[in-house]
């Protein structure tokens, strides 16, 4: 943000520490590591150095961002190797005696500097069946709260992706083409859970979103800024539906006779 | 030489895809017609997202004796009557309808113990009337306009810019012209109607609550383009902004704090807001402490209060002109703002109700709200003014060209009711949707942009790269100096004079802007486009508030502290005169009718 620079440039008492940031710059396959040098205010993060750095160093340096309160999930980036949102990333939190390394997420293909292609997620998006509510909606709608608690934390999701960047199935063994990744399995489960939804996405999530190949290592609940339990309370017992569905004995055999879906 | 550029066409394009635009071209889907949703910034990240602490809406689930009529009349009164009734009428009505179709499209708002969605407290409004999810509902929003949005048909056209608004020889809309970010080609969009829904223009200011996207778009296609901008001098700067630490300066403190109990206190541990609350209001708000507690534990008890609402209460350019003057005579925080205290309540109730909150200054701030107050203090919100519209279709002067949400003005006056936003952009993305169907419908075969057109438009966007000299970011900085000191939260005549001779300057500054680099995600040369946008905005902003020579709602003169009677029958109308020069006018304020009026009076009995 242009202000805070201002407020940095004008503070100057010359007593001012100074961080240094590798940051990455570079288009599809080219890139090096650039050096920059930022001086720190207090309470600073590593989005306020990558906008003094457009502000007063290299003004094309691109980074995506929009909220700057951690409530958009814009500005993802690896810092020092870690899936983080640069505008909660505090320098005061980080070894300011190493420089600090600023790269874009590795899962998804690079456009320019820390900017990746992430249109992949929308496409996942598109293909998960909507919310189905039943035919007659009455006026207003009784369900309470309790019942809507646990899909509530889902909805907290701010399609961040940091998730996505760092589950080792999309990131180690780029299986793109077979799993849908933590961020759609919690949208999966907030519709599977919601009271009120009609449609059945069990099929779809056992044989499309490829809920199989998650191993539960739970990386994407560490690195995610909501702090939305996604393994625990959302993939596992989607697994869990899954299993019961196709894989208990007793309903297989009924199934094969047509007597259950 | 011919340019390179793709050409998409639909029968309606909508700029903008935050919850007015997503909305809108929803609306359009419905209705069986083609459209193309363009933004800035990718899906779901529009400033939408940062609204928390919830949509306005007379369900009535919480108080019983909530109705349209009460709504209405908050908006009115909140607004100083500068509002156009006609849209505050059609907004109170059809706001409950809004927010019930949100259930069905899958959102899940906070409920009553009865199962009902739950309702809160909000400044200027009577009764607990907003449907939230904890602090976190434009998210929500956002979110389920966005899941049904995708599954409409709408084609959606992500990180690209539109720099031209396109017409026809009759005056009439005909598309627009932009670049992908991204890459930094050139993109056509054809159609028989354009409904902007960009949102407002904070980043003119230096410390606001808007990110970078908000940079007066709309405003400026739309006044280039011919139409006419209303209000402009009402900003509403919001209370609560954070105010340290300096990265975050003016970053959103919902409202919901003090919906749900906050209480604001001066460094001398004074609970100010009691002295400040205007006398047309006095009566409705809590006269001692006492009696706000009471209110309170109600609130916490989940019951309908008895007693008046606390003194926080009040509107929010009330709220944010108190701050500044406790600031201003020396009793402010150690980082020139307020304290907000919400740390007396139970701690999981915070949480659970303000978890956004909890974290933003337990992360940013390092302070933990359920044990310590916040700091904080005015920030830039939002634009009250906007372009002119038809109230019931929302088209503007020009023929095709239509606009909704923050970009629009007319429903909120002189300052808007936190909550109406979130309402406004649901009921009249709607309702421009509908507009520019039916327009739509009317217009014949598709236009197409003549070649001529694309490249005018092509080399003002390449100009910057072939100047050398100042960059944006400097300008930009100098910008936001001018517009916080001299067009801020409190004005006078000097300094109003000052600023528009000084945005003049600004204004031949940008249009000598350079940049460097390549076209591929250069943000320095997006930069260098929003600017011209800010400057032309900031120029209507500067040259409304010199004239109002009055003080009223989220425009304060210090030289002139009162109402003024004949200012009070006129809105400011902006349009870009024959000759190219910015013309300011007045034109009279549509009279409400008799049986709006007759509401009103039935208060006084």
């Amino acid at each position: 943000m242009a202000h805070t620079a201002t407020a940095n440039a004008s503070n100057a008492t010359g007593e001012k520490k100074i961080a240094t940031f590798h940051v990455f710059r570079g288009e599809g396959e080219k890139g090096e590591i650039k050096e920059y040098k930022v001086p720190v205010e207090s309470g600073m993060v590593v989005l306020d150095a990558m906008h003094y750095i457009q502000g007063y160093q290299s003004p094309d340096l691109a980074v995506r961002w929009n909220c700057k309160a951690a409530k958009c999930g814009s500005c993802s980036a690896e810092v020092n190797g870690i899936p983080s949102l640069m505008c909660k990333t505090r320098l005061d939190h980080l070894d300011l005696s190493q420089p600090i390394e600023v790269q874009p997420l590795k899962t998804f293909p690079l456009i320019r500097d820390l900017v990746t292609d992430v249109s992949w997620n929308y496409q996942v998006n598109k293909t998960i069946k909507p919310f189905t509510p039943p035919d007659n909606k009455p006026e207003d709608w009784r369900y309470y709260q309790d019942d809507v608690d646990r899909i509530q934390e889902f909805r907290k999701c701010i399609e961040c992706f940091l998730c996505q960047d760092t589950c080792h199935v999309l990131r180690n063994h780029q299986r793109k083409d077979a799993f849908a990744g933590p961020r759609f399995m919690i949208r999966l489960a907030s519709l599977e859970m919601h009271p009120m939804d009609q449609a059945d996405r069990l099929k779809f999530i056992k044989e499309k979103a490829g809920i199989g190949l998650c191993n539960i290592t739970k990386c994407c609940t560490e690195v995610c800024p909501e702090e939305i339990r996604i393994t625990d309370n959302g993939i596992i017992p989607l697994k869990e539906r899954v299993v019961d569905r196709y894989y208990d004995p007793v309903l297989w055999l009924l199934r094969q006779f047509g007597f259950v879906r | 030489m011919s340019i390179a550029f793709e050409t998409h066409t639909h029968d309606v394009l909508v700029i903008g895809a935050g919850g007015a635009g997503l909305r809108a071209a929803i609306e359009v889907s419905a209705q069986g017609l083609s459209v193309a949703l363009v933004c800035k910034s990718l899906l779901g990240k529009a400033h939408t997202v940062m609204a928390e602490g919830g949509a306005a809406a007379a369900l009535g689930n919480v108080d019983p004796q909530d109705g349209w009529q009460p709504h209405f009349k908050d908006t009115m009164r909140g607004g100083k009557f500068m509002n156009n009734w006609r849209s505050a009428e059609l907004h109170a009505k059809q706001a409950p309808d809004r927010i019930r179709e949100l259930e069905l499209w899958g959102a899940v708002f906070d409920r009553t113990p009865d199962g009902k969605i739950s309702q809160r407290a909000f400044g200027g409004h009577t009764y607990k009337r907003l449907a939230h999810v904890g602090d976190r509902t434009g998210l929500e929003l956002i979110r389920t306009l966005q899941d049904k949005g995708i599954h409409s048909g709408i084609d959606v056209f992500m990180e690209c810019t539109i720099s031209q608004l396109l017409k026809d020889a009759d005056g009439r809309v005909t598309g627009a012209f932009g670049y992908w970010r991204e890459s930094g080609r050139f993109v056509v969009f054809n159609a028989k109607a354009v409904i902007l829904a960009t949102g407002g223009t904070g980043k003119a200011w230096k410390v606001t609550s808007n990110s970078w996207e908000y940079t007066g778009d709309g405003q400026s296609l739309a006044y280039e383009a011919g139409a006419e901008l209303q209000d402009m001098e009402f900003i509403q700067f919001h209370p609560t902004g954070m105010v340290w630490p300096p990265g975050v300066r003016g970053i959103l403190v919902t409202e919901g704090v003090r919906g749900e109990g906050g209480i604001l206190r001066n460094s001398k541990g004074e609970r100010f807001m009691f002295k400040y609350l205007p006398e047309s209001t006095r009566h409705m708000f809590a006269e001692t402490e006492a009696e706000a507690k009471q209110w309170v534990d109600e609130v916490l008890a989940g019951k309908p209060a008895t007693v008046r609402r606390p003194p926080e209460l009040s509107t929010r350019d009330n709220v944010a002109l108190a701050i500044y003057a406790e600031v201003k005579e020396g009793r402010g925080t150690p980082h020139g703002g307020a304290f907000l205290d919400i740390s007396y309540q139970d701690p999981d109730r915070v949480k659970r109700k303000l978890p956004s909150m909890y974290h933003q200054f337990k992360e940013l701030a390092d302070v933990d709200i359920t044990k310590a107050p916040m700091e904080v203090g005015p920030t830039m919100h939002y634009t009250m003014g906007g372009i002119k519209v038809n109230p019931d279709t929302q088209m503007s002067a020009v023929q095709g060209l239509f606009a909704c949400g923050e970009v629009a003005a007319g429903l909120h006056g002189a300052n808007r009711l936190g909550g109406n936003s979130l309402s406004d952009l649901l009921v009249f993305g709607r309702l421009a949707g509908l507009g520019a169907v039916e327009y739509a419908k009317q217009y014949g075969a598709t236009p197409k942009a003549t070649e001529d057109q694309v490249k005018a438009a092509a080399d003002a966007l390449m100009a910057p790269f072939e100047r050398s000299g100042e960059g944006p970011y400097e300008i930009h900085r100098d910008l936001q100096e001018i517009m916080q000191n001299k067009v801020g939260i409190v004005r006078t005549e000097e300094d109003l004079k000052a600023a528009v001779s000084e945005l003049d300057a600004i204004q031949k500054r940008v249009e000598k802007v350079s940049v460097d680099g390549s076209i591929q995600f250069n943000p320095g040369w997006h930069l260098a486009q929003d600017l011209k946008n800010m400057v032309t905005v900031s120029r209507a902003v500067a040259k409304c508030a010199l004239e109002r020579r009055e003080s009223r709602g989220g425009h304060t003169r210090l030289d002139y502290p009162d109402y003024s009677e004949p200012l009070s029958k006129v809105n400011a109308v902006i349009r870009k005169g024959a000759d190219g020069q910015m013309e300011y006018n007045q034109a009279p304020l549509p009279e409400l009718p008799a049986e709006l009026k007759k509401l009103f009076e039935e208060d006084k009995k």
